[in-house]
């Protein structure tokens, strides 16, 4: 072999660098943490199923929301029905939190663990917690 | 005939995958031990492959060069295009390898009312620069479904892609210039007829595959929509060596399919250019031919006849037919 220095030098690199995901989860240990998201964080009366069926709403709803939000905001339309035939608000804060009151408990576990950063708190403002549900605050910051 | 037999192969790759997921419910098979055995395939594969090329000597200095060598003082010379030394030597390849330097020489030729003439043709390098920059970026941002927590580098890198905030989930600019630097660089294959004449399977084969990757993940992204925390999930569990294997939809596992045939693949196809620029003679030498002596490793001590050996082998004969001699004893 010639050049042997240089050459296994670079070899080296790169294997180091391309598997850099194995190094790292091995050197965070947090490979096997998993989002714990708490759906329900309270009760709204009345209303007993979200917008769209579970595993849609997992996959899609930063597209329904996108849409509630254009059709709010440029058509004036505020109210739509779930697939299930509820009417309701198109609304973040009024409908979705209803039942989903705790962003840090349901939105940001998948959110943090995925990396994705909705601009969603832009303009909306996060509901405040309970005073009983304080605690919980302290972990959940990004 | 190339670009069919590819295309075929291709949507065999995608039935495979479909068959294997939705028929025969191989989940586990599509999700743990292809990957790992693509992964196996690909990083012993380079590693050969570039152990085998080092195996070969580079005695003497062949730099293909386009600026003038350094020889006299006053002479000016060309560091970057006749790199002299080392240094010199690594910058000509950072410009080969960040910026593709070869590929901005590119030049078409025309035959103009009867006279052949050159142009420089800069849409290959234009082409070239923004799939493979792309790529790089595509590549790292997926570093965030295979380590927890998320890097820094890559919650960097999605911003600066998704920056103008276009849809939601965000539109990537990488994805569009990727698919778009993709098709030209086939469209350009099947426009020219002579680069057509020139093209084989195994120049659509990886264009194709690449072009597949790209779509099937558009799709998941920005229309059908996969688990991405299932995803995840399975690509952490990969990288940690704690295989699991979540629910997620058929396009996932096309694919992740097709990416563990991209990798496999790699090896054994001209995508090791990765690793070959490194290693190209033409452009990893010194132009130091003339001020340094480069010896043959494989020069073996040749047993040399002499003409006087010769005239003293042959003298009796010699001097018989009347030739002249060097040396009359």
């Amino acid at each position: 072999m010639y050049d042997a220095g240089k050459i296994v030098t670079g070899l080296l690199i790169f294997l180091l660098l391309i598997t850099f995901p194995v190094w790292y989860n091995a050197a965070m240990g947090k490979a096997q943490t998993r989002p714990n998201p708490v759906v329900q964080t309270a009760d709204e009366p009345g209303r007993d199923t979200c917008v769209l069926e579970g595993d849609e709403m997992v996959t899609a709803h930063m597209n329904l929301l996108d849409e509630w939000r254009d059709t709010v905001v440029r058509d004036g339309v505020r109210m739509t029905e779930t697939f299930n035939g509820h009417r309701i608000e198109m609304s973040l804060s009024r409908t979705c939190m209803d039942c989903h009151s705790n962003k840090e408990q349901f939105c940001d576990e998948c959110h943090t663990y995925m990396d994705v950063e909705p601009y969603c708190w832009e303009c909306h403002v996060e509901p405040r917690q309970a005073p009983e549900a304080a605690p919980e605050m302290e972990g959940g910051e990004q | 005939m190339s670009t069919w037999s590819s295309l075929i192969a291709i949507v065999l790759l995608i039935t495979i995958a479909i068959v294997g997921v939705q028929v025969a419910g191989l989940q586990m098979v599509f999700g743990v031990v292809i990957p790992y055995i693509a992964i196996a395939l690909f990083l012993i594969g380079v590693v050969y492959r570039v152990i085998r090329w080092a195996m070969s000597p580079v005695p003497f200095r062949i730099p293909t060069t386009s600026g003038q060598a350094r020889s006299l003082p006053w002479i000016k010379n060309n560091s970057l295009e006749s790199p002299h030394n080392g240094f010199t030597t690594f910058l000509r390849m950072l410009l080969e390898v960040l910026l593709f330097r070869s590929l901005f020489r590119n030049t078409k030729t025309d035959l103009k009312e009867g006279r052949l003439l050159y142009g420089s043709n800069k849409w290959l390098w234009l082409g070239g620069i923004v799939f493979h920059y792309s790529f790089l970026v595509i590549f790292l941002r997926h570093f965030k479904y295979f380590a927890e927590p998320t890097p820094a580098f890559v919650t960097a890198l999605q911003s600066v892609d998704g920056f103008f905030q276009i849809g939601l989930p965000i539109l990537y600019i990488t994805d569009m210039l990727f698919l778009a630097a993709v098709s030209f660089l086939f469209i350009r294959r099947v426009w020219s007829p002579q680069l057509r004449y020139l093209s084989l399977a195994s120049d659509y084969f990886p264009l194709f595959l690449l072009l597949a990757i790209g779509c099937t993940g558009v799709l998941m992204r920005y229309f059908t929509k996969v688990d991405i925390v299932a995803v995840k999930e399975l690509g952490t569990g990969l990288l940690s060596f704690h295989p699991v294997v979540p629910e997620v939809g058929v396009m996932f596992y096309i694919h992740l399919f097709l990416v563990s045939s991209l990798i496999a693949y790699f090896p054994f196809s001209k995508l090791m250019h990765m690793a070959g620029i490194f290693l190209s003679p033409t452009r990893n030498l010194a132009n130091n031919n003339r001020t340094k002596r480069h010896v043959n490793p494989w020069d073996y001590p040749v047993h040399v006849h002499t003409y006087a050996e010769y005239e003293d082998e042959f003298r009796p004969v010699m001097k018989a037919a009347g030739l002249p001699l060097d040396k009359e004893e």
